[in-house]
């Protein structure tokens, strides 16, 4: 691990999530237990762990993606600037327009690109012409890295660009409605490595603007991107601190065991 | 595992075999998929036989239908006889019977066999005037009627022959059955072979088929589905109008929002029921809630369609319900995550994506409700209906009939004729399911998205 980003140093304190004894059930299964996160702004947090172990759970329960599972119990408090997201009074479509989200497998809608990008926006009511739309549209593919493959094919299907395009899309989409945080769930599982650079790469160029949390299972991923990691491990949070210091001076046994590939 | 200690020394023993012979185990496999082979063909075969004898003995019953017998010669109206008071006072005018318009025509077709220099042999004038249809008059009185201008000229006329006569033409009416039948006389058949072969009597396509009211049982030559085709065509846009958007929001109730739990699952099993009950048992339930409880007409297409409705929405709410699920979860995912809403998710993106199937389904529950026909007996479609229904919305509540209800209607009556009548029927009806079915798979295709 000679990555030089490694070095990186988080150089902003504001934080922007804090979750506090947060507890996830599904039903009777206790999912996560007791996590103390914080998300600091403008720096990629990467959540590491074997599968199962409750990261990519954790990860949807910060913009309350959980509420689609009927079984799905959320306790303890997770706060964004202070304010309580699980809060009754909290509707989760603002949440979620705060609170960006890339998944897993590149979903663009089966609209054009330009449709893709412009969803958010429009049905947020971020814009008031088409000209500021197309200005909103054009700066978050550029943002992406995508505008110059796609500059001259806008209304083109998003279903038919290739796979990394296609999460780099996703991603143009999540920004395009101007999130504080983008939630980012394995977003480069289905990419080969190529598209993987590109997406890396742009995830650390987005840290200017937002604050970016990545959940993956390449631990060499997360050294590359990330500047703070938390290690979870069958639901609790193992450890959580500079991503420099979990991967080479790590604390707690298991987490050496597993960033050296004995237990996962 | 080493590579010289096999896991199991028997699946070495066949190995020393040749392998261009088939082992026993093999053969008999081999054997098994070619039996198997064999019954899924002949059962095509079969199925294939069954449409080819279904299709020809429709077409082969039913086409003769679409065409007619008809007598054409210029008659001359005569005003004393059809204007008594000589003012064309529509009064008046109606006061002339369909009995005067007969004795007319009967006259000028006794001008018209003079005129061709044809001998009529030994039939009496009363058994000549029977080769012309009994709604032949009618038709023409209706025509005086509209056009009262018409009276004292000579015009030239195209009306239907008897039954009997076009039945003999159609190969239903032999010289020896008629001399057995008081309706025809194998004088009257001869007779019409030399009118045809002077041109007065010829085969033409027959319109009125499709345009004109049912008959009575004595002239099936006059028969028509045209009220038949107006209730169908009413009934279904009735089902059309309020099946599919209940279907529609069933379904996305049902598959989005409700809650899972015992309430809904007996829901469910019972919208499954529902598509598997007989459809009589929805006629008694029309019955007794749109005509005795809520007082509707009988016999009109609004109570058919909505009978027809409650049968079909089952059969609309499960396709879209499997069209819906069929929806990939990453769109919903990627919907909410962008901070949309379930309407809108559901709306924009999940709706659109499911359309073909909706659209799939609602057709094919539209074509089931088009040829349902006992549901429609029970609320008394089965009526005899000469009067076309009005313009809708009005015209929903008028009597009418319906496609499936005239060709049972037709295959209970006594006249021969009756029976080209309802295979012709079934071909119309036929061709209304071909066209629905067309345009469901036009949707399917059109709306289909790859994602």
């Amino acid at each position: 691990m000679k990555d030089q980003r490694l070095e990186t140093r988080v150089d902003t304190q504001t934080i922007k999530i804090e979750a506090r004894k947060a507890q996830v059930y599904y039903g009777t299964n206790h999912a996560i237990k007791d996590v103390d996160v914080d998300i600091m702004d403008k720096t990629v947090t990467a959540f590491i762990g074997p599968s199962g172990c409750g990261k990519s759970t954790f990860l949807r329960c910060l913009n309350r993606m959980n509420d689609t599972i009927p079984s799905c119990r959320v306790e303890g408090s997770i706060t964004l600037e202070g304010e309580s997201i699980y809060d009754p009074r909290v509707d989760p479509v603002q949440l979620r327009a705060r609170i960006g989200m890339v998944f897993q497998k590149p979903n663009p809608f089966p609209k054009s690109i330009y449709d893709n990008v412009a969803y958010g926006p429009k049905i947020h009511g971020l814009t008031r012409n088409k000209a500021e739309l197309d200005a909103i549209v054009e700066s978050c593919l550029r943002k992406a890295a995508l505008w110059n493959e796609v500059q001259d094919r806008l209304n083109a299907p998003g279903t038919g660009l290739s796979g990394g395009q296609q999460q780099r899309l996703c991603i143009a989409r999540a920004i395009a409605t101007s999130p504080e945080v983008l939630l980012m769930d394995e977003p480069c599982s289905a990419l080969d490595p190529i598209a993987t650079a590109q997406v890396e790469e742009l995830i650390d160029e987005l840290r200017s603007q937002f604050s970016v949390v990545i959940v993956t299972h390449s631990m060499q991923q997360a050294a590359r991107v990330s500047q703070r990691t938390a290690f979870f491990h069958l639901g609790n949070l193992v450890e959580f601190g500079e991503t420099g210091q979990i991967f080479t001076n790590p604390k707690d046994p298991r987490t050496e065991s597993y960033i050296s590939g004995r237990i996962g | 595992m080493t590579a010289s200690a096999p896991l199991n020394p028997r699946a070495h023993h066949d190995t020393r075999a040749s392998l261009l012979v088939q082992d026993p185990r093999t053969k008999a496999r081999n054997a098994t998929e070619k039996r198997f082979r064999a019954y899924g063909l002949s059962a095509i075969v079969l199925a294939l036989l069954a449409l080819v004898w279904l299709l020809i003995s429709i077409f082969g019953n039913g086409l003769p239908a679409f065409k007619q017998s008809f007598i054409t010669m210029p008659v001359t109206l005569d005003a004393a006889l059809l204007d008594k008071g000589g003012k064309r006072d529509p009064a008046d005018l109606a006061k002339a019977t369909t009995i005067a318009y007969g004795k007319l025509l009967a006259s000028a077709l006794q001008a018209e066999i003079a005129a061709k220099g044809i001998d009529i042999g030994a039939i009496k004038p009363k058994d000549l005037a029977k080769m012309i249809s009994e709604e032949s008059p009618a038709t023409l009185r209706n025509r005086v009627l509209a056009d009262p201008a018409l009276i004292g000229t000579t015009v030239q006329v195209t009306v239907l022959a008897s039954g009997r006569i076009d039945g003999y033409y159609k190969g239903r009416v032999t010289m020896e059955s008629a001399a057995l039948d008081k309706n025809t006389s194998p004088e009257q058949l001869a007779l019409a072979d030399k009118l045809k072969t002077a041109g007065v009597l010829s085969m033409q396509v027959n319109p009125g088929f499709l345009t004109m009211p049912d008959a009575s049982d004595k002239r099936p030559e006059a028969a028509g589905l045209g009220v038949a085709i107006m209730g169908s065509i009413y009934m279904m846009l009735v089902v059309l109008v309020l099946a599919l958007p209940i279907g529609v929001a069933a379904s996305v109730y049902l598959e989005e929002f409700a809650p899972k739990n015992k309430i809904t699952d007996l829901i469910e099993v019972n919208i499954a029921n529902l598509a598997a009950v007989p459809s009589i048992v929805y006629g008694i339930l029309g019955l007794s809630i749109f005509i005795n409880f809520a007082g509707l007409p009988q016999s009109a297409p609004i109570v058919g369609g909505l009978v027809l409705t409650l049968m079909t929405l089952p059969r609309i709410i499960i396709p879209t319900r499997a069209a819906l699920k069929a929806v990939p979860p990453s769109i919903r995912d990627a919907a909410l995550g962008v901070g949309a809403s379930r309407l809108q998710t559901i709306t924009h993106h999940v709706l659109p994506l499911a359309m073909p199937g909706i659209l799939t389904g609602t057709i094919i529950g539209l074509a089931q409700a088009l040829g349902e026909t006992a549901p429609l007996l029970l609320i008394g479609m089965v009526a005899f209906v000469r009067d076309f229904p009005g313009a809708p919305p009005e015209g929903l509540f008028d009597p009418a009939s319906a496609l499936p209800v005239q060709i049972y209607n037709w295959t209970q009556r006594g006249d021969p004729g009756f029976v080209e009548r309802a295979s012709g029927a079934i071909i119309v009806l036929l061709v209304f399911l071909i066209a629905m079915n067309a345009v469901a798979i036009y949707f399917r295709r059109k709306f289909e998205r790859r994602w």
